[in-house]
């Protein structure tokens, strides 16, 4: 101050030591009322900076020259200096208040409930998807079905023991339906026009055929149900099938087809496949495939090793089931094939026990749901 | 259908190894389920010659034996009482696991003495149950030579499914015909003997009904003396795990392997009268060969004397008049059954039978005869005795009928190319014949009696094909969808697989539970119907078809509850059963939660009906549904909680169902509550419009700030808040926007049996500002709309 003092005095007041005095005093000022001080003792009317102002005017052209630029300059810096340094505080302010309020984040939040889908609704979806892309259209059908859909426009004969391979769960409690009636020829009349549960979804295939006129290329899936109950059936299961009907489809065709399903579905590029002669009612010639697996340590993985696992059915579908449905078996032919979802998403995603599927356990449902959001594509993997 | 090696080598000339013959069998369609192989766990076991036996010196019951083996002579301790010098027994070296006690071989002394090896009893080989001495085996047997030969065990068994078309291969000569043909080796035909009788049979026979029984055939052998049967025959129906008896059953039983031929022994002295093959009369009963006594009725064939029922035809045998080791007169019958009566029968009495799995299956006509003779001959030279004249009735079905086979076929329906000389060649292996059909390159071909199941060209491809080797078949490249597809799935199918994305991303679990429900549980749920009741259910808690997913997934939810997880959020997204008719099966969703939130350090309320009716109505936005235009409705099922669920329509139409389950469902249900619930019936939702473009019609935004006006009403208790909130926002479209109830109040200044229900109405203007008086205008049209819809007071 002194200085400054002496400036308006002597020729040429000490503009720098005012300024390193007043930055000193504004470094130094505790709280905003004292900030204001420095303000009023420097900027104020009577203040120093606003003092060696008004000297300007008397001083000489050639002082006014040098001096205006320095304390204007000093002015304006010991100003934005001063609000600066109030902003800080009125931050500080805000920033002390905050914790007063302070929230301990480590709370846990509001329960999210993570949905997931049921690998048996996954899989369809994604055998569906596969099948798409070859040109197939997706069929329905209900699950009571009749005797005619399910059996004998398949080609099973009446009575035959294939029948028996499929323990049939049959609808109603008429008396006529008994399938211990002793009398053939009335439990086999009764049994045409009976309900039942289908044991496969090849009715599909007959209702297509039924309705639609050839070229047919579709799939069907859904629930199916057989008399069965043990470690590697359950009494209701899923179905996926598919049904060609054209002028020339071959085996070769069915083959082609299959061994780009296996692939595509298990997600393995070099999958060795076997077809065996094998016998079902409803094609001629059959065949069941099967894929090579390694069923050393326990698990089984496809496409490696020396073993063979049966996964599907397949062959040429019967002339008998082409003219039942309604066709010509000289002109039409085609393939089909059946497989069971249930165990080959066991296969994919690793479900040891089938019973488990149906239990509704929240653990399992958990443990082996899909998230909603990860959809099968064939592009990015099918099981991504 | 099990068969052994050996067995198979009477009929098929091969060097094949046990990894070929399986090999060749699946690839023919003989699908081997297991092969066993006796041999192999006696693999390190010889035989061995006891040179000298003395006492232990240490030990009274025990001898120190020294032993030539197969690794030079061996100083062995042993406990056996036959042990001594000159005996051949079995040998097991030092490091040999035995069998029956699982123990590995140390050299190490026993009492003082080292033993270098062990000798063995048949228990400790599990060759058979005797522990008391070691074995005693051929004594002309060199040393070294395998135990398992000695004791006829090397015989590996093949296990193979028989597909219910080929009843031929349920004998090992049709095994061996398909393997021959596979080129396995060369099949060895051996022709049936011809037998001239001696005397004309004192026992006739006769068929009453020749559709159920179309051929009898019948020798008599008298003087005959049966008993136990020859080792070889002993061992092959050992190897199979069937219990020899005595010559004249296990011969009925051999043919019944070997030929498919299922035939029948009586003790011609026990008959009476003619034995004929006729329908069953109420009121007959017999007591069959397993003791067990069975009603006859006249869907049966039985086979009876003028005295008695002496056996239900092709499938059992009765007691009284089987063989046994007394008889010396015996009446071999061998006939045909009807296929379908025999399944049916067999079905009616649950007796399975070698005898009725084959001959349900339909097997070869032709083959009584001949067999029934070759049978005889067996007897003959087993038992001695002399045979009568041969019997045969009835006529039989006629042979198969000739296929017309184009070769060109084998190209066109198994895309293999096979030459037509090859062709003739599988088939002829097989046992067609074939003709050149009038010079053409067609055929005529004919199948053998034993081969019923082929009936046209498909048949005969799928023989061709299977015989040449399906991995012959290329395969075709596949194809491709080509261009524009339209949606795979239907649109309810569609919807189910978006609603399974919204419920799991909603934070709900996917369940797959029954299609079927216990009856009293359908009940509840509105089924139950008679024809949705199964017949022949798994289990009584699964005896009908489910009108409602709900039931199974409350019950589920109630079980996870009781393992200790609460709060389970499941829905699934599956079929329902109105009726049995094609319409009756209707896609659902049922949604359950059954709340058990745990505590919270921030308190939230209870989850209620509001919860699940808000996913309820996201779910529909989700699919499509047009949520503004739903009404609600009133609970309409006995399962909805009376004043805590509803519906929602559309129309007249109920879309969906929400709210609390009735506390007398969920009892019946053994399950706790509240349980709250959400149902979309997925038929009923409308169908998407069909539009001509995939574009979505232009947006529409207003230049002007949407404003909010709050308004209260008092109305009567029983004014439903939705009818309000309709009609509010019903009273100036499309200004108001929205309407939200933000306040239900009962209490001072409300009179009792009222409530005060306050809502801030939203109108967005769209071409211009709305001055006040356009806003009072609104106001007025709100207020009075409410009032004439809910008989509402406006609150000051």
């Amino acid at each position: 101050m002194d200085a400054a003092v002496n400036a308006t005095s002597t020729s040429a007041p000490d503009v720098e030591a005012l300024e390193r005095e007043l930055t000193a005093r504004i470094d130094a000022a505790a709280d905003e009322a004292a900030l204001e001080a420095v303000r009023i003792d420097a900027l104020g009317k009577q203040g120093l900076v606003s003092g060696l102002m008004r000297t300007l005017g008397q001083m000489s052209p050639d002082e006014r020259q040098i001096m205006g630029p320095k304390l204007n300059r000093l002015r304006d810096l010991v100003a934005e200096t001063i609000a600066v340094r109030k902003a800080g505080f009125a931050e500080a302010a805000l920033e002390a208040k905050l914790r007063v309020d302070a929230i301990d984040v480590t709370l846990p939040a509001p329960r999210f409930y993570q949905g997931a889908i049921h690998p048996i609704s996954r899989v369809l979806e994604e055998m569906a998807l596969i099948f798409g892309e070859m040109g197939f259209t997706l069929e329905e059908g209900p699950d009571i079905e009749t005797d005619f859909n399910n059996f004998t426009a398949l080609n099973f004969p009446e009575g035959h023991p294939a029948r028996d391979m499929h323990d049939t769960f049959f609808l109603g409690r008429n008396p006529a339906n008994d399938p211990n009636t002793d009398d053939p020829a009335s439990s086999m009349a009764a049994n045409r026009e009976r309900k039942l549960l289908r044991t496969h979804t090849s009715p599909v295939q007959v209702r297509t055929m039924l309705r639609q006129p050839p070229p047919i290329r579709m799939i069907c899936q859904g629930r199916t149900y057989r008399k069965d109950s043990d470690a590697t059936h359950t009494p209701m299961f899923h179905q996926t099938e598919g049904l060609v009907i054209d002028e020339k489809t071959s085996m070769a065709d069915l083959k082609g087809v299959l061994m780009a399903f296996v692939k595509a579905y298990f997600e393995v590029d070099a999958v060795e496949v076997r077809f065996r002669p094998h016998y079902f009612p409803f094609t001629e010639p059959s065949a069941e495939m099967d894929v090579r697996c390694d069923r050393s340590g326990g698990q089984i993985k496809i496409g490696q090793g020396d073993d063979w696992l049966e996964i599907l059915g397949c062959g040429m579908v019967h002339p008998n089931v082409i003219k039942k449905c309604g066709l010509d078996p000289e002109k039409y032919q085609g393939y089909a094939f059946g497989m069971g979802v249930d165990r080959l998403a066991g296969l994919k995603y690793g479900m040891p026990d089938l019973r488990d599927y149906f239990g509704a356990d929240v653990r399992w449902l958990k443990h082996y749901g899909f998230s909603p959001y990860l959809l099968p594509g064939l592009a990015q993997g099918i099981a991504t | 259908m099990k068969f052994t090696l050996s067995w198979l080598k009477d009929h098929l000339k091969t060097d094949t190894t046990v990894d070929r013959l399986v090999d060749a069998m699946t690839m023919a369609g003989l699908e081997v389920e297991e092969v066993h192989d006796p041999a192999a766990k006696l693999a390190p076991f010889t035989a061995a010659r006891i040179v000298s036996a003395a006492k232990h010196p240490n030990a009274d019951k025990l001898q120190v034996c020294q032993v030539e083996t197969k690794d030079g002579m061996k100083e062995i301790v042993c406990g056996a009482p036959n042990a001594r010098a000159g005996l051949v027994t079995a040998y097991a070296a030092i490091g040999t696991t035995i069998p029956g006690s699982g123990i590995t071989l140390e050299a190490r002394p026993v009492r003082g003495v080292v033993s270098n090896g062990m000798l063995c009893s048949g228990a400790e080989l599990e060759v058979d149950s005797d522990a008391d001495g070691i074995l005693e085996l051929d004594p002309k047997l060199a040393v070294g030579a395998s135990v398992a030969e000695a004791l006829g065990l090397s015989d590996p068994v093949i296990d193979f499914e028989v597909t219910p078309n080929r009843s031929d291969w349920l004998g090992v000569v049709g095994v061996a015909r398909d393997l021959a043909a596979a080129g396995l080796g060369r099949f060895i035909a051996k022709p049936a003997p011809t037998l001239k009788g001696v005397f004309a049979s004192p026992v006739t026979i006769a068929i009453d009904d020749e559709t159920a029984c179309p051929i009898f055939a019948a020798r008599m052998i008298r003087g005959l003396k049966n008993g136990p049967s020859p080792a070889w025959l002993q061992q092959r129906l050992r190897a199979i795990g069937l219990r020899p008896r005595n010559i004249l059953v296990d011969i009925t039983n051999f043919f019944s392997y070997d030929r498919a031929r299922p035939l029948h022994v009586y003790d011609a002295d026990k008959l009476e009268g003619t034995v004929r093959a006729r329908l069953g009369r109420a009121g007959e009963s017999f007591k069959a060969l397993d003791g067990k006594t069975y009603d006859v009725t006249p869907a049966m064939c039985v086979i009876a004397d003028d005295a008695r029922v002496l056996g239900i035809g092709g499938i059992m045998g009765g007691e009284y008049s089987g063989a046994s080791d007394a008889t010396t007169n015996a009446l071999i019958e061998s006939a045909y059954f009807d296929a379908l009566r025999t399944f049916r029968t067999g079905r009616a009495t649950g007796i399975n039978s070698d005898a009725r799995y084959r001959n349900e299956r339909g097997i070869d006509p032709d083959s009584c005869v001949p067999e029934l003779d070759r049978a005889t001959q067996m007897i003959l030279d087993l038992c001695g005795g002399e045979v009568s004249e041969p019997m045969r009735v009835g006529r039989g079905p006629a042979p198969p009928a000739p296929v017309r086979f184009d070769p060109d076929r084998v190209r066109a329906l198994a895309g293999m190319s096979v030459k037509p000389a090859r062709i003739v060649q599988i088939l002829k292996a097989l046992g067609f014949e074939t003709a050149p059909e009038g010079g053409a390159k067609r055929l005529i071909v004919t199948p053998p009696s034993w081969r019923r199941d082929v009936e046209g060209a498909a048949d005969l491809v799928e023989e061709i094909a299977r015989i040449e080797g399906y991995d012959k078949v290329p395969a075709a490249d596949p194809p491709r969808a080509e261009g524009y597809r339209a949606a795979a799935a239907s649109v309810g199918e569609s919807r189910l697989r978006v609603a399974r994305r919204a419920l799991a991303s909603l934070g709900y679990l996917e369940a797959v539970t029954w299609s079927f429900c216990e009856r009293r549980h359908a009940d509840l749920f509105g089924g139950g119907a008679e024809a949705l009741v199964l017949a022949n259910p798994i289990s009584a808690d699964l005896d009908c078809m489910r009108p409602s997913a709900l039931p199974n997934l409350i019950r589920a939810a109630q079980k996870n509850a009781d393992r200790g997880h609460g709060d389970a959020r499941l829905f699934e997204a599956g079929p329902a059963y109105f009726g049995d008719g094609d319409a009756d099966q209707a896609r659902t969703i049922a949604v359950v939660w059954r709340p058990a939130p745990k505590r919270h350090w921030r308190t939230a309320p209870a989850p209620d009906l509001f919860d699940v009716k808000r996913d309820c109505l996201a779910l529909l936005e989700t699919l499509a549904v047009p949520v503004a235009s739903l009404q609600h409705a009133d609970p309409d099922q006995p399962w909805q909680h009376p004043a805590r669920a509803g519906g929602l329509r559309l129309g007249p139409k109920i879309i969906a169902r929400f709210g609390e389950v009735h506390p007398t469902t969920l009892k019946a249900l053994d399950a706790e509550g509240p349980v709250l619930v959400f149902e979309i019936l997925v038929d009923a939702l409308p169908a998407p419009r069909a539009k001509p473009t995939r574009a979505k019609p232009p947006l529409e935004m207003s230049d002007f700030m949407p404003l909010t006006r709050d308004f209260a009403f008092v109305v009567d208790e029983k004014v439903a808040a939705g009818d309000v909130v309709r009609a509010a926002i019903g009273a100036e479209r499309p200004l108001i926007t929205d309407v939200a109830l933000f306040d239900v109040y009962r209490g001072p200044g409300v009179p009792e049996g009222k409530k005060s229900l306050a809502i801030e109405v939203t109108l967005e203007p769209r071409e211009r500002t709305l001055a006040d008086a356009d806003i009072d205008l609104v106001s007025k049209k709100i207020v009075a709309a409410v009032i004439k819809a809910t008989g509402a007071v406006q609150r000051a």
